[in-house]
């Protein structure tokens, strides 16, 4: 705890300091999009025809689609034909295959992000157990991934998605789209046709993944939008905790993020998914900022197997996710816990859906909503218990802490049961930081920002320490950054 | 040490300190008594600093500096302490991480090098064991669901921790056990120094039989309407407010 509240201290007073551009030469498709884009994407990954046609149906859907407006979301229109839909460092014509032909500058950025991609480095410095194989996604391409030779060994498969799918294209065939179908969503189907990247995830049956795995998104080039695809799956009684972290430059108009997660945990599988985002939030005054449109789904596919999803959400200017389990195997465990912090004019429309299909399936809801300055963030979760799950049970939390009087904090759940054994408890709480808790912490010497600090990652205590530790670290510091400039 | 001079406050539009002054000068202890709603607690939330304590006329000085205008974490770095009457939960944060964050916090304002974890946690522990605060007490979110008595004792072990010039320690009695009473009192005499001072408000003798007081205060409608030595702490007990403060008035 003491190395912590450290790094904590050494943080506070920071703004958002991954909004630098870096200076890297881009290739670009044609803005706007069209069957012809598509093509280009398709044609630069080197995809076989069975990828192009999947693309080019899901763009035809997509255009019979309209965007969702049913969020407490409130945004100009974006406009999808002012958008490139690919961008990738000029460099980077065939994927390097090792640290030596990556671009320095590239290098340098992800440094500057505090990633390291070197794997001496990492060897050198970090104890075995705490090590981190990275697949470092630079806007639309997988610049590096780490410690390969080390995952092959123990049979994972850990490799950007366009690789995966000239490498392993049964696995790809077989899982891709089964758990967010094509037709999912809008921007799941638009992902569908234009997704560029991400990471691909194999663990065999009975393997525990010797490390975490971790991608870290970046968004670089300008009008771009970003739309990387991830798909993990966990063979029988295998298991995986899987790290995601995502930065963008301080940009003064607002860019688009659509991605898709995929995962699907078989028999006795374990998926821990992490997540810490922290896209451009915009301005204080609400200009600028990622829309942030994400589909994330877990298929617990097998019997006994379990989907753990954790997120904190500091960044973007609009978040519209729900991270949800299908609860289809006897046993098996879907849980999602969340920390959702807004400030200035950030909007968050965020929660899960856990949808109990099998029987004696469990699902736990903890969610911690902390809204400051005049933004609006919002709880939306459905809890569905069908008729064949006996014995379903879900526990559902929801707390709310306000800062101020100019922002919103909102908890809509939704709870649909068709099975008179199924059992659910919701709870939620609202509340604000008492005037007593500050001045009991100034009167001991802490000022109000790091008083704010400390509080809040006190009532996010519960999902924090969901987190594997060096991200619970980097997740706690965020958490004071964020709310900064919120107490007068 | 503490000069207080002719001091008015009002909360909330009330003046409930009406000309109180005192002096503490340092290395000595000195007692507040005074009946219920005299204004005691008053008087150490504006020692503190506490916003909506409105200083409407008189002076603060702490060490020959103006205190009034202080903000209170700034206090807090030059050496005040205030053991709360009803120490304050903060949930999900461990005693020990908002001790650390406190000291590390005050180290910084002084422009002093900041305890390495280590450190800290050799200084907690020994001042932990000192005063039986056990290990669970420390990792448990700070005053959550801990007994008046454990609060109480918490109180005792931030200021070992924070080692403040002048602590005021706002009924600190009250609630402890007679064991814990005596654990609180040696804690409060293994601080005493030359260098540092004690206001201690208690409306039991008890205490003081424990603590020694160099004077003894009686606080009444806002004021201090008499002084004397610890005797005048047994003549209370003995005889009452309205004896004592009856004769002086
Ligand atoms: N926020 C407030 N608004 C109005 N009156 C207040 C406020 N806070 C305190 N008072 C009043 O000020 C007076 C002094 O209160 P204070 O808490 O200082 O008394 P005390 O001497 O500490 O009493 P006790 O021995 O009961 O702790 C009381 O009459 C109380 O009701
Ligand atoms: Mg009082």
């Amino acid at each position: 705890m003491t190395q912590e509240m450290e790094t904590l201290e050494e943080f506070a007073g920071q703004k958002y300091k991954y909004g630098f551009v870096s200076d890297i030469e881009s290739e670009f498709a044609p803005k706007g999009l069209s069957e012809d884009v598509i093509r280009f994407i398709s044609a630069k990954k080197d995809e076989p025809d069975w990828m192009l046609d999947w693309r080019l149906a899901a763009y035809k859907r997509w255009q019979a689609m309209r965007e969702p407006d049913w969020a407490k979301l409130h945004y100009p229109r974006v406009d999808f034909d002012d958008l490139y839909y690919y961008a990738a460092p000029k460099s980077d014509k065939t994927s390097p295959k090792s640290l030596d032909e990556v671009d320095p500058e590239l290098l340098e950025t992800y440094k500057k992000l505090g990633i390291p991609l070197s794997e001496q480095e990492i060897l050198a410095g970090v104890e075995p157990k705490n090590r981190v194989a990275v697949d470092a996604v630079f806007d639309s391409v997988s610049v590096v991934t780490t410690f390969k030779e080390t995952l092959e060994e123990a049979g994972v498969i850990f490799c950007p998605i366009s690789e995966a799918i000239s490498k392993y294209p049964e696995l790809v065939q077989k899982y891709l789209g089964t758990v967010v179908p094509v037709t999912d969503n809008f921007y799941a189907t638009l992902n569908s046709a234009v997704f560029s990247d991400g990471s691909f995830v194999y663990i065999p049956e009975g393997v525990r993944c010797p490390m975490e795995l971790s991608t870290y998104f970046r968004i670089n080039a300008s009008n771009t939008g970003q739309f990387e695809r991830t798909l993990i799956i966990a063979d029988k009684n295998s298991y995986v905790s899987y790290l995601e972290g995502c930065t963008a430059p301080q940009r003064d108009e607002n860019q688009l993020h659509a991605a898709v997660v995929e995962l699907v945990a078989l028999e006795g599988a374990e998926i821990k998914y992490s997540t810490v985002q922290n896209w451009y939030p915009g301005d204080e005054t609400g200009k600028g900022g990622i829309y942030n449109f994400v589909t994330k789904r877990g298929d617990c596919r097998g019997d006994h197997s379990k989907i753990s999803w954790t997120q904190v959400e500091t960044g973007s200017a609009i978040t519209w996710k729900y991270p949800s389990c299908i609860l289809r195997g006897e046993n098996s465990q879907g849980e999602f816990y969340s920390i959702a912090i807004t400030n200035n004019y950030q909007q968050a429309d965020t929660g899960t859906k856990m949808i109990h299909l099998g029987k004696n399936t469990k699902s736990r809801i903890i969610s911690k909503g902390i809204s400051a300055g005049h933004s609006q963030n919002t709880y939306r979760g459905l809890v569905r218990m069908h008729s064949k799950a006996d014995g379903a049970r879900n526990f559902t939390q929801c707390d709310s802490l306000l800062m101020g009087s100019d922002c919103g904090a909102h908890t809509v759940p939704y709870i649909e049961s068709r099975n008179r054994s199924a059992m659910i408890e919701h709870e939620a709480t609202t509340s604000k930081i008492s005037e007593d808790q500050l001045f009991y912490c100034l009167s001991r010497g802490i000022d109000a920002e790091e008083a704010v600090a400390l509080i809040v990652n006190g009532f996010c205590k519960d999902v924090l320490q969901q987190l594997p530790m060096e991200f619970a670290v980097e997740a706690q510091k965020l958490v004071g950054i964020s709310l900064e400039g919120s107490v007068g | 040490m503490l000069e207080i001079e002719d001091l008015h406050v009002s909360v909330q539009d009330k003046n409930i300190l009406k000309g109180l002054s005192l002096t503490v000068p340092a290395g000595e202890v000195h007692a507040i008594m005074g009946p219920n709603g005299a204004g005691k607690s008053t008087t150490s939330y504006t020692l503190a600093g506490r916003e909506g304590y409105e200083v409407t006329s008189g002076a603060i000085r702490f060490k020959g500096e103006d205190f009034v205008d202080l903000p209170p974490e700034e206090r807090a770095a030059k050496g005040m302490f205030l053991a709360f009457q009803s120490p304050i939960e903060i949930p999900g944060v461990t005693s020990m991480n908002f001790l650390k964050t406190a000291v590390n916090a005050q180290a910084r304002s002084r422009g002093e090098k900041e305890p390495t974890a280590v450190e800290f946690l050799k200084m907690l522990r020994e001042a932990a064991k000192k005063l039986n605060v056990t290990e669970d007490m420390l990792r448990r979110p700070l005053n959550v669901g801990f007994s008046g008595g454990e609060k109480k004792r918490n109180e005792v072990l931030q200021m070992t921790l924070l080692k403040p010039s002048l602590a005021v320690l706002d009924e600190t009695d009250s609630g402890l056990d007679i064991d814990a009473l005596r654990l609180v009192a040696e804690g409060v005499n293994a601080l005493r120094c030359p260098e540092r001072s004690f206001l201690v408000i208690t409306h039991y003798q008890r205490l003081l039989d424990y603590i020694e007081p160099d004077v003894v205060h009686i606080l009444a409608g806002g004021r201090i309407v008499k002084s004397g030595d610890k005797t005048l702490a047994r003549q209370l007990e003995d005889q009452g407010y309205d004896a004592v403060i009856g004769q002086a008035a």
